[in-house]
């Protein structure tokens, strides 16, 4: 009897409930409240006009390099909406409007990418890390969140995000194979927005989907239309749940699409058409989430184009804010502070040979 | 005090850390049930359960990765690797994140975790099993890189690495750890990092080694003693980084002559580190140029020709004698 069947997990759901022609099914419509639903709308367009005024910073030379969210407000405002306070958040980098919606202040997303350290504060009060740039090594962090907040007895989940370059990586694959073996409350959301770079996701991998990954690891894995709110939500809401009653972790794949360039010093026309990226403006998550809002009554448009003015104004206030307090950050010596717990003996004389340069200078210091 | 191989002495540390302190875990290949392939965490399995003791799938960047997303929570995970030839592996986890993340986080989250990985020659091993790399680890801002030399410093910094609140690597000299047996204090212990200390006093000269090159610098002074009348001082670094030069400048001073010794390749190894601080620190005081006695800028061979390449009692003496005549 050299061959027989072996019974393994292939099926896999994809999810759409609310789609870009605004058809709905109200049968897997989630229940969530006007409050709710208004609040991941604000979220949405904060992340939206937010991410566009960073753009016009960085094309002012107000601010250095950063990596755009536009188009994917929907996958990660759906999946982090879904996380407690004392839950953990672990982004990778293109997850601002997540980070706004868990307390990252705007201002300190301003200085981080105008190069400050201070911008790196995370939220007092929250779990949550710091962006994490080499693509896919935050994945084995969550792991160890979620192992430590079970090991304390807490029903405490973490939350983590990445690309679907990252998938390729070897940390998300040694991730999602130890919180299987651990059955650690982990839930790893897969931002799939078709592109690393310049490298479609056709290049990443061999498979039709990234969410049938998690079958080789023993997970459940579903794929979602991550451009619709709705579905993030309740697909993310699910794994939640599952992680936080002991049933272990999930992938979700959230399609989607990055509709900007993968950093403001990437120029996408390199290697995709613009034809595509129009397509993809199509299923924009925005317009679709509003005419939804708006069908229910929940808002008129006037509500929510009143909303987005006080986003602006919100924004505008940030950026005053945080050029201000660039002013008055920036003394050389702090690049000393918080490496070590205590300053060992030879950085101590090494920040003092800096001061000595700087007092010899004997004018202000000029960063640039 | 009991007598104890450095084997039982970290075991002993693990153990007394695991049970004054429930943040304590361990995890790492084969630490569980088998107790590790050097038996290090021996009995720990049966004291702890599963719970604390970690046998981990074997993947060693995700035991490391693992580690810190356990330490931000606030647990002193210690992890083993195998080998520190397999550590690697950990390498972009350490570097990019465990070193980093007090520092990103602007002080608001920390990583205390301690990786424990057996270095060096002199177990007959195949390859990727002999290395001395303690330099990569001393180069990376952020991280504590401690190797110790016998059964008591190894307990005693090992309590010290598990309660710092900063990531330490701890290499273990593996030609040490059934080597010989040393007194250790039953009750608690501990070396503060970034701390050397003298081994042996002298006024002739100064030899500064760690980990297993310890025991043939004191025996390379021995004979010094014996057949030239020359008193070596030696130091014990204990702590690679944060390098610890207060001690070595000062003996030096005294001295005028320096002899450092270590396992690791020659060029920018620790040596060079050290041979530069005591340029920076007593250059006025030296009667010679220091010497380094180290391995090859190689890597290791296999083990027939492994006594060739680590540094050993004749090679110390006669560049002790060198540095002597001028």
């Amino acid at each position: 009897m050299p061959r027989s069947d072996i019974a393994v997990t292939d099926s896999l759901e994809y999810l759409s409930i609310l789609d870009e022609h605004g058809n709905l099914d109200r049968e897997l419509e989630p229940q969530l409240s006007a409050e709710q639903l208004l609040d991941l709308y604000r979220a949405m367009v904060r992340g939206r006009r937010f991410d566009e005024r960073l753009l016009d910073l960085q094309r002012q030379g107000r601010i250095g390099t950063f990596p755009p969210i536009k188009g994917q407000e929907a996958s990660q405002m759906g999946a982090v909406f879904t996380l407690r306070p004392s839950d953990w958040f672990v982004p990778a980098f293109r997850e601002t409007a997540a980070e706004i919606w868990r307390g990252r202040s705007l201002e300190s997303i301003i200085l981080y990418f105008n190069g400050f350290n201070e911008g790196g504060l995370s939220p007092e009060g929250r779990k949550d890390l710091p962006i994490a740039i080499p693509v896919g090594s935050q994945v084995l962090h969550a792991v160890g969140l979620a192992w430590a907040a079970r090991y304390r007895r807490t029903d405490e989940i973490a939350m983590v995000f990445f690309g679907d370059g990252a998938t390729s990586q070897g940390d998300f694959h040694e991730g999602l194979n130890f919180a299987a073996v651990y059955q650690v409350p982990a839930v790893f959301v897969c931002q799939n927005n078709q592109w690393a770079i310049s490298v479609p996701v056709s290049r990443q991998t061999q498979t039709p989907t990234l969410a049938q990954k998690a079958h080789a690891y023993g997970m459940p894995g579903i794929q979602v239309d991550g451009n619709d709110v709705l579905a993030v939500y309740v697909a993310a809401a699910e794994a939640a749940e599952r992680a936080r009653n002991g049933g272990g972790p999930t992938l979700i794949e959230c399609v989607t699409y990055r509709l900007m360039m993968h950093t403001t010093a990437d120029d996408p026309k390199r290697y995709r058409s613009d034809e595509e990226v129009d397509q993809w403006r199509q299923r924009d998550p925005l317009p679709r989430f509003a005419a939804y809002l708006q069908q229910k009554g929940t808002a008129t448009e006037q509500q929510l184009a009143e909303m987005e003015t006080r986003v602006l104004e919100e924004i505008q206030t940030a950026v005053e804010s945080a050029e201000k307090r660039m002013e008055e950050l920036g003394d050389p010596l702090d690049m000393f502070d918080h490496l070590y717990a205590e300053l060992p003996p030879h950085l101590e004389a090494q920040k003092s040979a800096l001061a000595g340069e700087i007092a010899a200078l004997g004018k202000e210091v000029d960063n640039d | 005090m009991t007598k104890m191989t450095m084997v039982q002495a970290i075991n002993l540390a693990l153990r007394q850390e695991m049970a004054n302190d429930d943040r304590v875990v361990l995890l790492g290949e084969d630490i569980g049930r088998d107790g590790g392939v050097f038996r290090v965490t021996e009995g720990l399995i049966d004291t702890f359960g599963t719970e604390r003791v970690l046998d981990t799938p074997l993947a060693e960047s995700a035991i490391a990765g693992m580690a810190v997303g356990m330490a931000i929570y606030g647990l002193r995970p210690v992890c083993e690797i195998q080998f520190s030839g397999f550590a690697y592996h950990c390498f972009h986890q350490l570097e990019n994140h465990a070193a980093r993340l007090r520092w990103r986080s602007q002080g608001r989250l920390s990583v205390p975790m301690v990786l424990r990985a057996p270095y060096g020659g002199g177990v007959r091993a195949l390859e990727h099993h002999s290395e001395s790399r303690e330099a990569y680890w001393a180069h990376t801002p952020g991280l504590k890189m401690v190797i110790p030399s016998g059964p008591r410093s190894a307990r005693a910094l090992m309590v010290a690495a598990i309660r710092d609140p900063d990531p330490v690597i701890f290499y273990e000299a593996k030609g040490l750890y059934r080597a010989f047996r040393e007194e250790v204090p039953d009750e608690e212990e501990t070396i503060p990092i970034g701390r050397s200390r003298i081994v042996r006093e002298g006024r002739d000269l100064t030899m500064i080694a760690y980990g297993a090159m310890i025991r043939p610098a004191l025996e390379a002074a021995e004979e010094l003693r014996a057949t030239d009348g020359v008193e070596a001082e030696v130091i014990d670094l204990l702590t690679i980084s944060p390098l610890d030069d207060t001690l070595m400048l000062q003996s030096v001073t005294r001295t005028g002559r320096a002899v450092v010794i270590h396992e690791a390749p020659r060029s920018f190894g620790p040596g060079a580190e050290i041979t530069t601080r005591l340029m920076e620190g007593a250059f006025y005081y030296l009667e010679a140029p220091i010497a380094r006695v180290t391995g090859y800028d190689l890597i290791i061979p296999y083990f027939s020709r492994e006594k060739w390449f680590i540094p050993n009692v004749r090679r110390i003496v006669d560049a002790a004698r060198r540095t002597l005549v001028s």
